[in-house]
């Protein structure tokens, strides 16, 4: 049995104060300890950025690398070596822009990696300049009249990438956080739990809409494997089905019933529902947190080892000498 | 009657194969050098073809070409000119024109030099020997191999394409004849090739039988050869290997000796892929392979299984060398062990794909961010490629730092005899692990204080949990600094680990007159048969020449200095315009050298090579 602090390394958490970082981090040390796995069996990976020091802050094994590469170091860290649980710790800018690419491969392949993108909009560490993820027309160093850039939306890249789990959690929502990593520690795959994280210096409020305490219940909604889509400080509101669109309906107003609710299905392979509730907006509806998609597939690195396994079992050679004897040879 | 008018007993002869790039001239240069191996010769080859898989038939640009040499004694090098060329078109014989011996023999199938041929080759008269000023001064063999194929295989069934796709078995059957080779060897090796397909092996082996049997009826007043079996060669088990299966052997071998898992992580780049594809073939002995989605990702898998315990390698070639240079950067900081491949070709940029060069030389000792010692070893002959990978492993993971081997196309795909080895008798592998007693006190800076080498903790082992990372470390607690001091002493330890291992290095050997030698030959990687060819073809003729041959780059060799200050004359020769030249001269002080340089995406020629060195000993 774990605890919170058995994950807590002896350095100073240097995150700016009031930066979303620090409740992830907390989290993060949460989850571990919930999940139970020792930190001697642990790695924990990371690119280049704010999100990208958080290897530094846990007791685990950790390697702070280069930028954008965190996921492909990753895929070879637990590729070799499938016994251990290998996190990814990344940021907008690390994962979706000089790391896209590996990024998309690492969901593709299906690397059984537990991937955190912190996503604040923003490159903080080099002191503010917008992301792929900054909103159109966003204002910063680099965009001093605003971005002409369309964002991504990360849930989009992961379905194309035929991801098999996609999770949401805002930072200051430390249940949802905790809960959305431990479901993608226990998926068997490539697990993308987006966070969304306020970066007090630079990007202060992006996702203020939400975060507002006030009406943070109306605004978002927390899903749930296999229960009826309800959200509302009076958890009085639900989604339904409107043509091919979802549509938020509040229960008890023009004949609506609990039945007539959405159920929610994680594990459906179809991800076109996923997507519709990953890319829900406000104000017609609410931000979508939770596990969205969970979904079972073998995994790159099972697939890997069982391939050679199955090779070994059959063939005669098992080694360099049997190797060396099986080739055409002379004696001179 | 006896056909054959004579036999010639030669000490050496070289045979070129060359046609369309679907002619099958590679299988077939393949077979008739391992024939000869068998039988007892020395044999070097040298595949040379175009970067288009299917050039349009008959051209100019779509020519391959297959060369070996074989002889009975110091076959260092495919040999220059041809002593016997197989020109399957028209294209064949104008770009081969040149490297024919003086008479010698030239085979063609008279079926493939037509007029529609002719024109195809940009031949302007019917007469194609004329034209290029061949008609008296080589031996012409004309075989109509297109129709004797199909008459071979009249009964077989077979569709016209499939018929003509099995020309190069008539001509391998005439040129096993010209060199009086049995041919129930090549019957056995086709065996191992068709085993699977029945039909095609039936087909393959009726057109071989009957081109030996052609030339053997054939009333020509051509002599054929004989070559005696070697006998400088070690006594031993020998088998063909050309550098990049060699290469992949290699790190086989290591990983084994080592204990350890073997992990590749690599992107398709010519003239490396063959690597990459022999170990995802091998995984009976328990090689992983991945194929990434880029170079970046290529080494990036690989530093990441070096972290978490493997043999860790990648491949590639120079253009993949670029992109993989933070990573390997990083990999100098994180002191893990890695083997990094780069089989060179023609550069820049895309360059020359399949062409041979030495031309990555300074971007692999210098070609990274920050003061970023490595180890630098080139391989120097297609067998050597599996020692020196070997060592390449056995120095990463017992000094904890990443190691380039330099590897090119003219190794790569080239081979020669490979004496085989056993496990047993190959150099211990001790991967440099943390100690025990270090459990609860370990961190990323930990190392041996006399040779400076970082200790090795994986994931999975309790007690050891540490962080590594790209940026500057404390040298003595591990975590982030950018403290100045510590800075300097960081970067002493990182050189000073590079410099020790001097120590486990053998000294570069002098060859040929040793003592007395007017001029030394310098060189490194893949030249060194020809310069060993020059070299002791101008000591025949009475010449007083020495070769240095370097395969342990960075760090050089301790008696380097002592090597280069010893003889009057210096040359390096190199297959770039001298950067190993320049690399000595800001290692060694106070040396004259000369530079034999080339880039024509071409191994040297050894006749170039001794007018070259014959200028320097007359200056």
């Amino acid at each position: 049995m774990f605890t919170a602090k058995d994950f807590k390394s002896d350095q100073y958490v240097r995150f700016c104060p009031g930066c979303g970082d620090h409740a992830v981090v907390n989290s993060l040390q949460k989850a571990m300890a919930e999940l139970g796995i020792a930190p001697h069996q642990t790695v924990v990976i990371s690119g280049i950025g704010c999100s990208s020091r958080m290897p530094h802050y846990l007791s685990t094994y950790g390697f702070n690398t280069i930028h954008g590469r965190g996921a492909a170091i990753a895929t070879g860290v637990k590729t070799s070596h499938p016994e251990l649980t290998v996190w990814q710790m990344s940021g907008d800018g690390d994962c979706l822009a000089i790391g896209g690419n590996h990024f998309i491969h690492s969901l593709r392949r299906n690397v059984n990696l537990n991937i955190v993108l912190f996503n604040n909009q923003i490159y903080g560490l080099t002191k503010g300049q917008y992301s792929p993820t900054s909103k159109k027309g966003f204002v910063s160093k680099s965009s001093p009249y605003g971005t002409v850039e369309r964002p991504f939306r990360p849930a989009e890249l992961v379905f194309g990438a035929r991801g098999t789990f996609f999770a949401r959690a805002l930072d200051v929502d430390i249940q949802t956080t905790v809960s959305s990593m431990v479901a993608a520690a226990k998926h068997k795959g490539a697990a993308l739990v987006e966070c969304l994280v306020n970066c007090i210096i630079f990007n202060n409020g992006a996702h203020g809409w939400i975060a507002d305490k006030e009406h943070r219940a109306d605004r978002m909604i927390v899903l749930e494997h296999g229960k009826p889509m309800i959200f509302g400080a009076e958890r009085n509101k639900g989604l339904v089905l409107n043509g091919w669109n979802l549509k938020a309906v509040t229960i008890g107003e023009n004949g609506i019933t609990e039945k007539d609710i959405l159920v929610h299905d994680a594990h459906c392979a179809d991800d076109t529902l996923h997507k519709k509730l990953a890319l829900m907006e406000g104000p017609e509806l609410p931000i979508a947190m939770g596990v969205i998609r969970d979904v079972e597939e073998e995994s790159y690195d099972e697939a890997v080892n069982r391939q050679i396994a199955e090779v070994q079992e059959k063939s005669k050679i098992h080694c360099f000498d049997d190797l060396v004897a099986s080739c055409e040879k002379w004696e001179m | 009657m006896d056909t054959k008018t004579s036999i010639t007993a030669l000490d050496n002869v070289v045979v070129r194969f060359s046609g369309d790039s679907g002619d099958g001239m590679q299988l077939t240069g393949t077979l008739f050098s391992n024939l000869s191996a068998i039988l007892g010769n020395e044999i070097s080859t040298f595949p040379d073809f175009p970067a288009e898989i299917r050039a349009p038939q008959g051209t100019l640009g779509g020519v391959s070409g297959f060369q070996v040499h074989l002889g009975s004694s110091k076959v260092y090098t495919p040999g220059d000119q041809a002593d016997v060329l197989v020109a399957m078109n028209p294209a064949a014989l104008k770009v081969n024109a040149k490297s024919i011996k003086k008479m010698g023999v030239v085979i063609i199938d008279t079926d493939s030099f037509e007029k529609q041929d002719l024109e195809k080759a940009q031949f302007k008269t019917d007469n194609p020997f004329e034209e290029l000023g061949l008609s008296d001064t080589v031996q012409i063999i004309p075989v109509p191999l297109t129709q004797l194929t199909k008459d071979s295989l009249a009964d077989f069934g077979m569709d016209n394409k499939s018929v003509i796709r099995s020309k190069n078995m008539f001509a391998l059957g005439v040129v096993c004849w010209l060199f009086n080779r049995p041919i129930d060897q090549a019957i056995h090796f086709l065996g191992n090739k068709f085993g699977k397909k029945p039909d095609l092996l039936k087909a393959n082996v009726k057109v071989l039988t009957d081109g030996y049997n052609y030339g053997n009826n054939l009333h020509l007043n051509i002599s054929t050869f004989v070559i005696d079996k070697s006998h400088s060669m070690p006594k031993g088990t020998y088998t063909s290997i050309n550098g990049n299966k060699a290469t992949a052997w290699g790190l086989i071998a290591a990983a084994e000796k080592a204990g350890l898992k073997l992990f590749l992580g690599s992107y398709p780049i010519t003239p490396a892929t063959d690597i990459m594809q022999e170990l995802a073939l091998r995984k009976d002995v328990g090689a992983m392979v991945v194929q990434v989605e880029d170079e970046i990702s290529g080494v990036c898998t690989a530093i990441g299984a070096a972290f978490a315990g493997c043999l860790a390698a990648t491949s590639t070639s120079g253009p993949g060398l670029s992109l993989k240079s933070e990573a390997i950067g990083l990999t100098t900081m994180a002191e893990l062990p890695l083997v990094v491949i780069d089989v060179m070709r023609g550069g820049p940029s895309t360059g020359m794909p399949t062409k041979t060069e030495q031309t990555d030389l300074l971007q692999a000792i210098y070609g990274r961010n920050g003061e970023s010692p490595i180890v630098v070893i080139a391989a120097s002959s297609p067998a050597d490629c599996f020692e020196f990978t070997y060592m390449a492993s056995k120095i990463a993971l017992e000094h904890m730092t990443p190691v380039i081997l330099l590897s090119d196309t003219f190794l790569a795909n080239g081979s020669s005899l490979w004496k085989l080895p056993k496990l047993a008798d190959m150099p211990a592998i001790t991967p440099h692990m943390v100690p025990a007693e270090l459990k609860g006190t370990y961190n990323v800076a930990k190392r041996d204080e006399n040779t400076k080498i970082r200790y090795w903790a994986i994931p999975g082992m309790e007690g050891f949990e540490h962080r590594n990372m790209g940026l500057e470390r404390d040298n003595q607690t591990g975590s982030i600094s950018t403290q100045p001091a510590n800075h300097a002493i960081m970067t002493e330890n990182r050189a000073q680990k590079i410099k020790n291992i001097i120590e486990v290095i053998p000294d570069v050997t002098v060859e040929g007159c040793a003592d007395d030698a007017e001029l030394l030959i310098v060189g490194w990687g893949s030249t060194k048969g020809h310069l060993m060819s020059a070299m002791t073809n101008l000591n025949a003729q009475g010449h007083k020449i020495a070769l240095a041959h370097f395969n342990y780059i960075a760090p050089l060799p301790k008696n380097t200095a002592d090597v280069l200050h010893k003889y009057p004359k210096v040359v390096v020769c190199e297959l770039n315009t001298g950067q190993f030249a320049t690399y000595l001269r800001s290692q060694v002080e106070n040396v004259h050298l000369y530079q034999c340089n080339k880039v024509e995406g071409q191994p040297f020629n050894v006749s170039e090579l001794e007018a070259n060195f014959l200028e320097i000993i007359n200056k």
